[in-house]
């Protein structure tokens, strides 16, 4: 019996050993990059990692996702060397990295653009202004507003049936307080889930539904589904590469930023990594669906990063909301 | 009606109740099969399995989820199973029948009821930061081996208490020392039986994703681990990124991955079974 006990664990040891000597054969410059944060960014921080290691294959970039709190949180332990985040840092965030000591860059990096969608069957909804999405969401809707005519009169008496990010989602902070002015307030009288594909499945087969995620869900669901129009009191804007990325797309566009450690930085390995990262975040953000800065703007990101020019342009929580790219790159280039 | 005829019926309707609720789970299990492998196995190529994860839902592979999980499993193995063996041989053998022995008992049930996602802040805590693992495989594995560590010591209790006492009797009988009767008689005896006991730790830790992620298993991991303090990623966690995804491509890659991990899941089971049997054939009591 013992023999048997034996031979299975060293068989199970010897497999994964095996396997784990297949990588890493020269041994050139080598080194690790740790990344960590936002799920919303996590995709940009992929494909910049797997580019990344064409170039330079003997450095290893990894990156979690454990949401833009627990990436700052794991930053400000000296955890990790970048945090990914879909928005700004918090002032509890930044006296945490203090107390530690951390001085951190701040650089971001593409739009993400929130799609305002109905299903395909839905034919009165043309297009949806703030205040009617207020109007809609609020916390103060929660019970009281149940059928479409009560948002516009032409529209039919049916009920409404709302679909929108989880609590602990960044997506769901920066939709309440871009429509209801507050982070966090909404009614909580919906289906919520932290899982976009999940809404996209209520609302396309929902006659009377309304949903809202990250516009990369709707491009990938076009047939299923119809966009609805913002009107940010310039008339109604459809959410597209070009108006998130000139900044008439309002309010509904938000920066995504990457936080990097700056004593982390004077490593040789993450200081190729991030001037990679700036160089390439936009050719990569377009593949992924997200929205790029334009050039210009990313000249001024990669000059932030080679100054090494730390903190927030976001004091005391200063809000991003209705914040075009090129107003942000300006605080950002501190013109 | 006579009571016989009564009786019958009972027994008969009975029989269709069971029957029904023995289809119930076997229809689900069906149904989840059929929608995975419909939609995932035209994906499964030797490139999936071979390929580092990509943004390209075509290129991406669970070369590095893969075999992360094997390294955790593995690990989690070889920690949990003997002290796991080792403290219910105790606890059965030499432990008093007290009171003492009695909270233990019920304070080991109650362990093995609680939430994963529990092990893992623990994990976090005492593996991860206090003796500074961070999140490594072997973080990883020590928080997988507490939570399967109930488990083990429950079937091992279990299978140790099933052999008769006469074998220890007549071990000890013929002079036998206590730890020879243990390790010529009593363990091989229930040997089988706490195989089954492994199998069932075994596929827990496989499809535990809630203590992985909180002791902070990656997700984008590009390098294959090469020693137990390497960062990973599992494929659960691998699988569950992928059907957060809004390319569909990912979607197909997820279901792919379910049954590759399906498939392992089996195999562990089935090489566990094959021992089971082939030890049982030989054990006569």
């Amino acid at each position: 019996m013992k023999k048997i006990f034996l031979l299975l664990t060293t068989a199970a040891i010897l497999t994964s050993c095996g396997g784990g000597q297949k990588a890493n054969k020269n041994n050139a410059e080598t080194g690790v990059v740790k990344i960590d944060g936002s799920s919303t960014v996590y995709p940009v921080s992929e494909a910049v990692a797997e580019d990344f290691r064409e170039t330079q294959p003997d450095i290893n970039v990894t990156v979690g996702e454990s949401g833009t709190g627990g990436g700052f949180k794991k930053f400000s332990r000296n955890e990790i060397d970048i945090s990914d985040a879909s928005r700004p840092i918090t002032s509890t965030e930044i006296d945490a990295c203090t107390k530690a000591g951390i001085n951190f860059i701040e650089l971001p990096i593409a739009f993400d653009g929130l799609a305002v969608v109905v299903s395909k069957q839905n034919t009165f909804i043309d297009h949806l202004t703030v205040a009617e999405l207020k109007k809609l969401w609020e916390p103060a809707a929660q019970g009281t507003i149940k059928t479409w005519d009560q948002i516009r009169s032409s529209f039919p008496k049916e009920p409404i049936k709302l679909y929108g990010a989880g609590t602990a989602s960044g997506t769901y902070d920066y939709f309440t307080e871009a429509i209801c002015g507050k982070k966090g307030a909404s009614r909580g009288d919906y289906t919520a889930s932290e899982d976009d594909n999940v809404l996209v499945k209520g609302v396309s087969g929902d006659k009377s539904g309304l949903a809202y995620f990250g516009l990369a869900y709707y491009e990938q669901n076009q047939d299923k589904l119809k966009l609805i129009p913002i009107d940010g009191g310039n008339g109604p804007v459809f959410p597209s590469q070009e108006t998130v990325g000139n900044g008439t797309y309002q309010p509904l566009s938000r920066p995504m930023f990457i936080y990097i450690n700056s004593k982390s930085l004077e490593r040789k390995e993450v200081a190729a990594f991030a001037k990679y990262y700036t160089e390439n975040a936009g050719r990569l953000a377009k593949d992924i669906g997200y929205v790029p800065l334009n050039v210009d703007e990313y000249k001024l990101v990669q000059d932030r990063l080679a100054k090494k020019v730390t903190g927030t342009v976001f004091v005391d929580g200063k809000s991003t909301v209705g914040m075009k790219m090129a107003d942000l790159l300006k605080i950002e280039s501190g013109k | 009606m006579n009571n016989a005829r009564k009786n019958e019926i009972k027994d008969n309707a009975f029989k269709v109740f069971a029957l029904v609720c023995t289809s119930v789970g076997l229809l689900v299990l069906g149904l989840l099969l059929y929608n995975i492998i419909s939609v995932g196995l035209t994906r499964i190529n030797w490139d999936f399995i071979t390929n580092l994860p990509s943004r390209r839902p075509g290129k991406a592979g669970i070369y590095t989820a893969l075999l992360g999980m094997i390294w955790v499993v593995t690990l989690t193995l070889v920690i949990s199973f003997p002290i796991g063996i080792g403290a219910g041989v105790y606890l059965e053998e030499y432990g008093a029948k007290n009171r003492f022995a009695k909270f233990i008992e019920i304070n080991i049930a109650n362990l093995a009821g609680v939430p994963s996602i529990i092990y893992g802040i623990l994990g976090l805590e005492l593996f991860g930061r206090l003796l500074s693992l961070g999140n490594s495989i072997l973080a990883a594995s020590l928080t997988l081996s507490l939570l399967v560590l109930p488990i083990v010591i429950v079937a091992t209790r279990e299978a140790v208490k099933s052999v008769p006492n006469s074998l220890r009797e007549a071990s000890i009988g013929l002079g036998a020392t206590r730890w020879q009767t243990i390790s010529r008689i009593v363990l091989p005896a229930s040997f089988g039986s706490i195989l089954t006991g492994l199998i069932l730790a075994v596929s827990r830790a496989v499809g535990e994703t809630a203590p992985l992620i909180v002791v902070g298993a990656l997700v984008y991991v590009p390098f294959a681990p090469k020693s137990p303090l390497d960062q990973f990623t599992v494929l659960p966690i691998q699988i569950f990124n992928w059907t957060s995804r809004p390319q569909s491509g990912f979607v197909v890659n997820a279901a792919a991955a379910i049954i590759i991990l399906l498939l392992f899941v089996f195999i562990l089971n089935g090489i566990a079974v094959f021992l089971r049997n082939r030890h049982n054939r030989r054990v006569k009591y």
